[in-house]
């Protein structure tokens, strides 16, 4: 596999070797953030435009086709109307909290999206608790949401943030015993750690019984966490016009959209991390020719390919069930997926400890 | 744990700058091409066009309280459980039984919560 770290370096070196040591890692850290910029907007296009499609597909219709060819421009065309769109600023708002609120959410986002391992040596943060600063960072979100809900003045926009607030802290607990049950037959919490140890089969085949269960309560997990699927609730379009962002207008409300589909990116780029291998190609001991011909294609094309079959799996989810009641939604947390995530965990546990197969 | 020399504490504050300048950027862009009006009914909360009527910024359901006071007990749980969770390969079975009594401490929480009918959507 090439591995980009060559490709950083040599840009390392290239600096040090004209500038001192403070000065390169300044321009570094430029270059990281605009190349995050760009990643994120790429991607954000990217998925605004594949749901709709996919949407359309699923309802049997063609979606986006008239800007541009097969619709290709229509996200352009959106993103440009949605920024020439007033900013309507209310009447009782707390105008702080109003104006904070999308900078938390979209700052969570951003810390998530820039700890995904997008190719061999192209990752930006890899600290060595990896993983458990992905779930420290994704509470931020629920914080930007309950903001907007509040300072909105406005009843449907509270009551929305405090479904979204009551859904996203229930559900977090889930999706961190489905990464904890990974962490424990990794041995590690840096993600390239978890990469790392995949390279001998991915954690969804090597992981026994224990790694599908939480495969499965990952997959449930993730999608109430998004707010997306049949969880979507706090934005229930019949009985709460918007959610929590009802009362944000053009851009501010594009923010809230924008980081809800980075988010069903990322949380698809870490199921593919923690359970389809991040960025390692398929491999199959003993088959070395097969092998050889997988480390041909690109880590990054691994990664993403993962990713994009991951959203695909949320978005069929999402246009083929119907949405659930809150009672439901919490009851299914706390009396089936938690405690199965828990008795998974300790079976997991079993297995690492013992050796056991099955 | 590092990229090119540079630490990943300094990386994750410069992720944490590019979303504020993302969205400051795209807020300043807007303010300058969006139009402006001044009608003064615009500034209504939304509320399918009726008056509103009282303030929005009001106590609420207890429901929510209870959940969130259970998330706090779990969420600390998966605190401790996190560093278990690493290094469960090397300590074997004597961490299994350490993390079993705890465990069990805590699902005897959770038994009695449901007992209880905190659980319960009321």
């Amino acid at each position: 596999m090439f591995d980009f770290g060559i490709v950083t370096k040599w840009i390392n070196d290239l600096l040090l070797g004209v500038m001192p040591q403070w000065l390169a890692t300044t321009i570094e850290c430029a270059i990281v953030g605009v190349a995050l910029l760009l990643m994120y907007s790429v991607i954000a296009i990217i998925y605004i435009f594949y749901e709709r499609k996919v949407c359309g597909w699923i309802q049997c219709r063609l979606g986006p086709m008239r800007v541009g060819p097969w619709g290709l421009l229509q996200v352009f065309a959106d993103v440009f109307k949605i920024l020439t769109k007033e900013l309507i600023t209310l009447w009782d708002t707390d105008r702080l909290l109003f104006m904070l609120a999308p900078y938390f959410v979209v700052v969570a986002s951003m810390l998530m999206f820039a700890c995904l391992p997008w190719g061999n040596g192209l990752q930006m943060i890899d600290m060595n608790i990896g993983v458990f600063f992905i779930a420290a960072v994704s509470s931020i979100g629920v914080l930007g949401i309950l903001l907007a809900g509040w300072s909105s003045n406005s009843k449907y926009t509270l009551i929305g943030a405090m479904r979204s607030g009551a859904q996203m802290v229930s559900y977090e607990i889930s999706t961190g015993i489905a990464m904890m049950t990974v962490i424990c037959l990794a041995g590690t919490m840096s993600i390239s750690g978890i990469v790392e140890a995949q390279k001998d089969g991915w954690f969804i085949f090597t992981g026994h019984i224990p790694a599908i269960i939480a495969f499965v309560i990952y997959i449930i997990a993730a999608n109430a966490e998004n707010n997306r699927g049949p969880f979507d609730l706090p934005e229930a379009e019949h009985e709460l016009t918007a959610g929590y962002h009802t009362e944000y207008s053009g851009i501010h409300f594009g923010f809230f959209y924008l980081a809800e589909y980075l988010n069903l990116f990322i949380v698809s780029g870490i199921a593919a991390l923690l359970f389809l291998g991040g960025w390692m190609p398929l491999h199959i001991s003993g088959l070395d020719a097969f092998n050889n011909v997988m480390d041909y294609i690109p880590s990054p094309v691994w990664f993403l390919g993962k990713a994009f079959f991951m959203s695909f799996v949320f978005m069929w989810i999402r246009w083929s069930f119907p949405r659930v009641r809150i009672d439901q939604m919490l009851k299914l947390e706390w009396k089936y997926l938690m405690p199965l995530g828990l008795f998974n965990l300790v079976l997991m546990a079993l297995c690492v400890s013992f050796g056991l197969h099955f | 744990m590092v990229l090119i020399g540079i630490q990943s504490t300094t990386l994750a504050v410069t992720a944490a700058i590019t979303g504020v300048v993302l969205v400051a950027a795209a807020l300043i862009i807007a303010w300058l091409i969006a139009p402006r009006s001044y009608t003064k009914k615009k500034g209504e909360p939304y509320e399918c066009g009726m008056p509103t009527r009282g303030d929005s910024m009001a106590q609420f359901h207890v429901g929510y309280y209870l959940f969130a006071i259970l998330f706090l007990m779990f969420d600390v749980e998966t605190v401790f459980l996190f560093p278990w969770a690493t290094i469960c390969k090397e300590l074997a079975a004597s961490a299994l039984l350490a993390v079993g009594t705890f465990l069990v401490i805590l699902v005897l929480g959770l038994a009695y919560a449901w007992k209880k009918g905190a659980l319960e959507w009321k």
